[in-house]
């Protein structure tokens, strides 16, 4: 299960709050033109800042290549509002479109809603992987001809090709079919960040992409074996699951740092890791771990995101695309293009077949 | 005049076997309609929802136009390719919960730099309800009390953050909800985004009047239309509301021609598409409330009678006494000599304008000097060309007149509404 497909990078553009467009939209173009596979947005109903999946359907329009994967947590949301979203967020981008699942732990998160009390994050994540799950089947209800305009008999759709997802998760029902025809893209790319036990599992069994957290590249290729180990024990192709070591990076004033490599910084969620250095250092970092089979690629979270990303595009990853370790444009159109990812069959149209 | 353009979904307006009519999903549709809208200086862009696919005797209803893309997400894009054009959004309040919405409303008021507005629709369907975990539970009486609570939690959201830009916390405790915490959105940029009520009950004209500041309505005649305009103005003295405060905009149909007689041609063609053979015995089914597949759609009425309590369609409410529909339907297909498909188009046509541009100018125009409507809710019956006509023939005209604007003259959607900034009520 060694690493060395193309490398992925990616980039989250979230931090402190703006509440218009424009910061988001130049920091999306900046990650465009750095032909990075996507960018995320953080969200949370805990803290301040917009809704994210809306902030990235504004940047859709406005980019062409570049995959949008705002977080969209599952506690306290309607899974037929988020699958419906989701897809359309699908559309509007023209099958650029991901998401990444998170839950809410809180109880200040559960007293926005007052319907039911925090509980506890393996319950959650429980749920959440119900909600990825019966979001797939709902992108899958309508097979991708269903739309058949048929003048001569009056039918708008063939209903033989719409199908009832008739889902019973453990705290919510859904009967189906969607609403939204198949997006462009079947299914949008579900990323889980896998750091904890829970969320490792549910990105085992639904993510597309999984982001994990290391300190060393051993360390990195121990847990993406473990994840993808998880995966085929739930009957998944390990060729259909991308990897991404989670970085947060200061890439700060200058171009090399006096000590280069990987520091523990300041304490992150999660255990995550930090990188403190210069553009290049980051480039060199990225091709060593990539080389040695740790990884498919990188998420990059920066510090202080115009600054930061700006150095990525400009420094890391245009020393990277030097040394051909990347891509210097998108070849492809949709995010599964750009990760290597089948478009896959819908389950009920493959029934039939 | 107030117009504004609808972009038709799930209904039988829409003729999309018409060669023209292209796709109901693709964002280019959207984008199409909604440029056009603002090249012809509307007030906004209106968009349905549905939230589960209609069925029809049992099966997923094949005869119409289903499926579409969630309301918010499409206005968002939107927001990135419109500078001026209000986008309003039909959101479910039985279907969501205050805190969500608020904040998804709210952030597309920023991100639209004021634009935003909600039509708040309800539901007490179970039906609908199997899509969600709240399930349908609502009576029809409970499902405009939790709307008001609904609307009257989002404001205080709203209003939680000072216009100086300061968080505070908020709590509201109430018989549907009871939420606390902080709102993570700043007051937006029109402080409460517009509130679109859609519905002509008793109980929708009465939310309208306490608490919108838009009624989407559909009524007939021009006497009609000044009727429901006397009724739903006088209400809201009762809330301590201005006249102005509230503005009626009909749902309306547009055909336009060299002349008028050329449109009226133009027009029936259209409404017989819309009435094809099998959307006619459909639409019938509706009303008797059984299978009537046998019957010819170009013969005379069913002679049996309808089946009340049917369940016959599921997603759509079935409105008023079946046997008094049936009864007037017979006598209007013999007092006109009407065949079933007549009949249903006869019956099911909503307010239209029709005819050459200067009438229908002066139509619209004068439905607004006698007090019938405040503008227009235009649903065109292709997408997404089919305001194409309006916009470059009839709009000029209402301009010439001084009846509609020639230049936005503010950049939110309350300043095309003439909608003051509500009053902050921290």
């Amino acid at each position: 299960m060694s690493a060395r497909t193309s490398l992925h990078l990616a980039a989250e553009i979230g931090g402190p709050p703006h509440y218009d467009a424009g910061h988001y939209l130049r920091l999306a173009g900046l990650a465009e033109d750095g032909a990075l596979d996507y960018v995320t947005l953080g969200d949370s109903f805990a803290r301040p800042g917009l809704d994210a999946l809306a902030v990235l359907a504004r940047v859709a329009p406005a980019t062409d290549r570049v995959g949008l994967v705002p977080t969209v947590t599952t506690t306290h949301t309607e899974p037929f509002h988020v699958s419906s979203a989701v897809a359309t967020l699908d559309w509007v981008s023209r099958g650029r479109a991901g998401w990444q699942a998170d839950v809410s732990t809180t109880e200040a998160e559960a007293r926005l809603f007052g319907r039911r009390p925090a509980a506890p994050p393996a319950a959650l994540w429980q749920e959440a992987g119900e909600v990825a799950d019966v979001s797939g089947r709902l992108w899958d209800s309508w097979e991708d001809d269903a739309e058949i305009r048929d003048a001569a008999t009056g039918r708008f759709i063939d209903r033989d090709k719409l199908h009832y997802v008739d889902f019973e998760g453990s705290t919510f029902t859904v009967k189906g079919p969607a609403i939204v025809p198949r997006p462009p893209q079947g299914r949008p790319v579900i990323v889980i960040d896998a750091t904890t036990a829970p969320a490792r599992e549910a990105a085992a069994r639904h993510a597309d992409v999984a982001h994990i957290r290391a300190t060393t590249p051993e360390q990195a290729a121990a847990v993406r074996e473990e994840v993808l180990r998880k995966a085929a024990a739930h009957g998944r192709d390990a060729g259909s699951l991308r990897v991404l070591v989670a970085l947060t990076v200061d890439l700060g004033d200058v171009e090399t740092a006096p000590e280069p490599g990987l520091e523990s910084g300041p304490q992150l969620a999660g255990g995550g890791t930090y990188f403190r250095g210069g553009p290049v250092d980051l480039a060199d970092l990225i091709a060593q771990w990539h080389r040695s089979g740790a990884a498919d690629g990188f998420h990059l979270t920066p510090i202080t995101p115009e600054r930061d990303l700006e150095r990525i595009v400009n420094g890391t990853v245009a020393l990277l695309q030097h040394r051909s370790l990347f891509r210097t444009f998108h070849p492809g159109g949709t995010l599964r293009e750009h990760l290597g990812l089948v478009r896959p069959v819908g389950r009920y149209a493959a029934k039939e077949a | 005049m107030h117009l504004a353009a609808h972009f038709p979904g799930v209904n039988n307006t829409t003729v999309w076997a018409d060669p023209r009519s292209r796709s109901q999903i693709d964002f280019s549709s959207f984008e199409q309609l909604a440029r056009t809208a603002e090249r012809g200086k509307f007030d906004f862009f209106f968009l349905a929802e549905g939230l589960r696919l209609r069925e029809h005797n049992g099966r997923i209803h094949d005869l119409d136009v289903v499926g579409r893309p969630e309301s918010l997400t499409v206005l968002n894009a939107l927001a990135a390719v419109t500078d001026r054009l209000g986008l309003a959004a039909t959101v479910n309040a039985t279907f969501n919960e205050p805190y969500e919405l608020a904040r998804r409303i709210a952030t597309l008021d920023h991100l639209s730099a004021g634009r935003a507005a909600w039509n708040v629709v309800t539901s007490s369907d179970a039906f609908t309800g199997e899509n969600f975990r709240r399930g349908g539970y609502l009576d029809r009486t409970d499902r405009y009390t939790r709307a008001a609570e609904f609307v009257a939690t989002a404001r205080e959201l709203w209003d939680s953050w000072t216009p100086e830009g300061v968080s505070r916390p908020f709590a509201h405790e109430g018989p549907q909800f009871t939420v606390s915490g902080e709102f993570t959105v700043p007051r937006s940029p029109q402080g409460h985004p517009v509130v679109i009520q859609a519905g002509d009950s008793g109980e929708g004209r009465e939310f309208a009047a306490s608490t919108a500041d838009i009624i989407f309505t559909r009524h007939g005649t021009l006497e009609a239309g000044r009727d429901f305009y006397a009724d739903v103005k006088g209400r809201l003295a009762a809330y301590g509301r201005e006249a102005d405060s509230l503005k009626i905009m009909p749902g309306v149909t547009v055909v336009v021609g060299d002349s008028d007689a050329e449109a009226q041609e133009k027009a029936a063609e259209i409404r017989r598409q819309q009435v094809s053979p099998q959307n006619a015995i459909l639409a019938a089914e509706q009303i008797w409330g059984t299978d009537l597949s046998a019957y010819d759609p170009d013969g005379p009425l069913p002679g049996i009678d309808p089946v009340p309590d049917s369940e016959i369609t599921q997603g759509r409410v079935r409105h008023g006494d079946p046997f008094a529909i049936v009864a007037r339907w017979r006598a209007l297909a013999e007092a006109k000599g009407l065949s079933l498909r007549g009949t249903v188009i006869e019956t099911t046509t909503r307010q239209s304008f029709i005819g050459s541009p200067r009438t229908v100018a002066a139509e619209l125009t004068a439905f607004v000097d006698e007090r019938a409507a405040d503008g227009f809710i235009l649903v065109p019956h292709l997408t997404p060309g089919g305001l194409d006509d309006v916009v470059d023939r009839v709009v000029p005209l209402l301009q010439e007149s001084g009846a509609f604007r020639s230049e936005y003259t503010g950049s939110t959607l309350r300043s095309h509404l003439g909608l003051p900034e509500p009053v902050w009520k921290g």
